[in-house]
């Protein structure tokens, strides 16, 4: 792998990052404009934090469902750099590195198990 | 209950906390966290559960404006990560059960030192960034953390050294911690980890301080997200203002004298530093 091809794909990444931050923004003002008009979140003084629960107010275009994915997204495109990473370092065939940065998944990966056990 | 006011309130601080933020040189986290307590009486920990998410706001929207950062070394990102998101899961895990008054004096005590940090700037004292003759110890050498970068200012190519892993490796653990605990992105301890102890040159640590900042924050705020500390009322408006703020700021950097700026808010930061103190001894003024 040449320093041409690295180039290549390192802007690649930020590609795929700006559209992730795109999105996530994206989301996030359609559900603030959708809970201006309405005037509520669609589940009183509470908000879902479950992916069920997230998932069912999405279909019912509950704003508050609609601003949770908002931030989940937002939350993800680190993530998503992260995934790349270990992406360019398998072509790069640096395979230590490889370990490293699936390692730093693995953590991310039990944060959220983390998260979701203490929230119980 | 949330009305129309409240959320536009919030998208205006986030715009502001944007804005300042990028001028001022630290991160949104440590504007926003302030002025949600002390100005507008937010529990702390709804405060913090915001502010993680403006972090990764920040983060990851300097990526719109830039798509590559040729100054970064994601080995030693990615590396020195494994320590940031162990210390940010423990922080945030941290957070429910450390009192809020506690709390509330350590991020006051932040805030204070930062402005500290900026009056010394201000009286000079640049640091230049000579490029040391530092030499990799082993680790730094099994771990391949050279790296180099082109520096615009003398225009050479600038290959350098690091040393102290495991040094470097303990402090980023603290500014995990920190991080997941506070909220804050903690750019500071991470460039003192990279640049102050394992001697990497100041560009390159501060621009693989910013990355490491968002994949940091994501550590935390998968925890926050799912016990219901990110309120969507109050998150939401605060990172689409930052967002778009620190966008205003980074425009504005380009025509004004940042050093005037400062001087006007290290005063407001110290006042809201020292009210988060006094707040966590019990003490309103």
């Amino acid at each position: 792998m040449n320093k041409q091809e690295m180039n290549e794909i390192e802007l690649i990444i930020g590609k795929i990052l700006r559209v992730g931050v795109i999105i996530s923004v994206a989301v996030m003002i359609i559900g603030l404009a959708l809970l201006l008009i309405q005037g509520n979140g669609g589940y009183g003084s509470q908000f879902p934090t479950t992916f069920a629960a997230i998932g069912r107010g999405l279909l019912q275009f509950k704003p508050d469902a609609i601003l949770m994915l908002g931030i989940f997204l937002l939350i993800l495109t680190p993530v998503l750099r992260v995934v790349v990473s270990i992406y360019a370092f398998l072509k790069e065939k640096d395979y230590l590195y490889v370990y490293i940065t699936t390692f730093v998944l693995i953590i991310l990966a039990f944060a959220m198990i983390a998260g979701y056990w203490i929230g119980r | 209950m949330i009305t129309a006011n409240s959320i536009i309130l919030m998208l205006i601080t986030g715009l502001l906390a944007g804005i300042l933020g990028s001028i001022l040189g630290i991160g949104g986290g440590m504007i926003v966290t302030p002025i949600l307590t002390v100005a507008m009486g937010l529990d702390i920990k709804y405060a913090i559960g915001a502010s993680i998410i403006v972090v990764i706001a920040t983060s990851s929207g300097a990526t719109i404006s830039f798509l590559k950062d040729e100054m970064l070394n994601l080995r030693v990102a990615m590396f020195l990560e494994i320590a940031t998101t162990i210390g940010a899961v423990t922080g945030a895990a941290l957070n429910g059960v450390i009192p809020k008054a506690v709390l509330y004096i350590l991020f006051g005590l932040l805030v204070l030192n930062s402005s500290y940090t900026m009056i010394k700037k201000l009286r000079g004292k640049q640091k230049n960034d000579a490029a040391t003759n530092v030499k990799a110890d082993y680790l730094a050498q099994k771990l391949r953390l050279d790296g180099s970068y082109y520096d615009k200012a003398t225009k050479e190519e600038v290959n350098y050294q690091v040393k102290n892993v495991p040094g470097g490796f303990l402090m980023m653990l603290g500014a995990g911690l920190a991080s997941g605990l506070l909220g804050i992105g903690s750019g500071a301890f991470k460039v003192i980890a990279m640049d102050n102890i394992m001697k990497m040159p100041l560009k390159p640590s501060s621009a693989t301080s910013n990355l490491m900042m968002g994949v940091t924050a994501a550590a935390s705020a998968t925890v926050y997200f799912f016990n219901g500390t990110i309120v969507p009322h109050i998150a939401v408006p605060l990172a689409v203002g930052v967002v778009f703020g620190a966008v205003i700021g980074s425009r504005i950097m380009q025509h004004l004298q940042p050093k005037v700026i400062r001087i006007i808010f290290i005063p407001i930061l110290l006042y809201l530093g020292l009210q988060m103190v006094l707040k966590g001894f019990g003490v309103t003024i």
